[in-house]
């Protein structure tokens, strides 16, 4: 197998690496380490180093593709996930991000627009003031997180599928395409067919409030049909495409489709 | 003694004493595979938010990230599941699950358990399970299809909203989920040592006899 170009003749891989990952900021490591697919226990399992190999990380990568056409062949658009009572709801409910709360996004809401584009009849920047104006509903779901936490919430806002229709979106492309106001670009491709689940919305309440900037004011995209990385927060656009664009934790190894 | 018991020994002599078959033998290894591939991956998954005040050792983790032991994870269910369900069904339908681990008897777990924590239970016979060995396998199969069911209903709590209803609800299947995989270590751990302490049956899983 080819040795990676940067690797010094006689210096352990292994330490080297140990020594680059502890002077990585942790977005790069994770990066870097996701790119390498495994290390430690596989090495000591199997006896050859797979840092090296690019081969586990290719078939992992391709069966995380099956798993994406397994899991929209078994998605029912009908099934909806499960509600509950207030009193069922998680208080606090967790703030969760790549970073500190006093970095999340401080969006001034006079400033702000939902820019809509892509394949719509409608191309237009969206104020907060004409969305808040959309008829909402309330949904108290289980908000599961990519980490196996999960927590109960109550967020109100327009069915996404209403306002695609109101748009003109073309419903037969394959995704919508979020893009986020977060540190580092957050984006998030959602496949059309969660996009019209009719619990998929675009939340602008958390418990009856205007969204509080720990949940991402002034809208987030609340999917109880996906995993919590696949709701962003914070969003700034939305583009209905047929074309696979990639989104900030997809691109680093989650699963692109995520479905519950 | 009837004919039927010299018959009986007769093939048993004539098929040279084949203790696990071939279809046994690979499903097994099969299975060690997958298992620890998703144990070590689980455990890093684990890691990300554990559900008690301790992590799993670096070291003893599969992937070197939550997304790098996901995929290993969702990649390494399939060879568990299809082996597993492979497993099951020719172990019903060839018998061998109603011939080696039934009957399983109280008086008859007592009285090995007792033998065993003397010191005094015999593996003369290796085709023939004792009482211990057939509630330890009957039981761990169980436990294998608690924590593919427990599984499922986590990976999908929506689609699979009734599965996870029979466990009461996500976070219960996530318990469920972690205290299966502790069975299946702590089964690990009896299982390796006592085939290391009974060599010839560690022999027979590898070639048969």
């Amino acid at each position: 197998m080819a040795k990676r170009s940067f690797l010094i003749p006689g210096v352990d891989k292994r330490l080297l690496i140990k020594d680059s990952l502890k002077v990585m900021p942790d977005l790069t490591r994770r990066r870097f380490i996701a790119g390498g697919a495994s290390l430690g226990a596989l090495t000591l399992l199997t006896g050859c180093d797979v840092v090296d190999s690019s081969s586990a990380e290719a078939l992992l990568t391709k069966i995380s593709k099956f798993n994406d056409a397994v899991q929209d062949f078994i998605f029912n658009p009908d099934a909806l996930a499960p509600t509950f009572p207030e009193s069922a709801i998680t208080k606090p409910f967790p703030f969760n991000a790549y970073y500190d709360l006093d970095d999340a996004p401080d969006v001034d809401a006079d400033d702000w627009k939902l820019e809509v584009r892509g394949l719509v009849d409608v191309k237009k920047s969206w104020t907060l003031q004409e969305l808040y104006k959309l008829p909402q509903v309330t949904q108290i779901t289980r908000h599961i997180c990519v980490e196996g936490w999960s927590a109960i919430g109550s967020w109100t806002g327009t069915p996404l599928r209403d306002f695609l229709k109101l748009v003109g979106a073309d419903t037969r492309a394959k995704y919508v395409w979020f893009q986020c106001a977060d540190k580092d670009g957050y984006n998030s491709p959602l496949d059309m067919r969660t996009a019209l689940h009719p619990q998929t919305q675009m939340t602008f309440k958390y418990a009856n409030e205007i969204l509080p900037r720990a949940y991402g004011f002034p809208m987030k995209i609340r999917v109880p049909t996906k995993l919590g990385f696949k709701n962003p927060k914070y969003v700034i656009s939305m583009e209905v495409t047929n074309d696979y664009k990639g989104g900030y934790w997809e691109d680093q190894g989650y699963n692109s489709y995520s479905g519950s | 003694m009837s004919s039927l018991t010299v018959t009986d020994e007769q093939v048993s002599a004539t098929k040279a004493k084949v203790i696990q078959p071939v279809w046994v033998r690979v499903m097994h290894w099969t299975n060690a595979f997958a298992m620890i591939l998703m144990i070590l991956s689980g455990w890093q998954i684990y890691n990300a938010s554990p559900l008690f005040g301790f992590s799993f050792p670096r070291e003893y983790t599969l992937g070197g990230w939550l997304g790098g032991a996901l995929l290993w994870h969702f990649a390494a269910m399939w060879l568990l599941m299809i082996n597993g369900l492979a497993y099951l069904v020719t172990g019903f339908a060839s018998g061998r699950f109603a011939k080696k681990l039934l009957p399983i008897t109280p008086s008859g777990v007592l009285h090995d358990v007792r033998a065993a924590l003397t010191f005094k239970l015999g593996h003369d016979d290796l085709s023939v399970y004792n009482y211990v060995q057939r509630t330890l396998y009957a039981g761990i199969i169980v436990v294998g299809v608690l924590i593919v069911l427990s599984g499922l209903s986590m990976w999908k709590p929506v689609q699979l909203h009734w599965l996870v209803t029979l466990f009461g609800d996500y976070p219960t299947a996530r318990y469920v989920h972690f205290f299966c995989m502790a069975a299946i270590c702590a089964f690990l751990v009896v299982h390796v040592l006592l085939a290391l302490l009974v060599p010839k049956s560690l022999r027979a899983m590898i070639i048969g006899r």
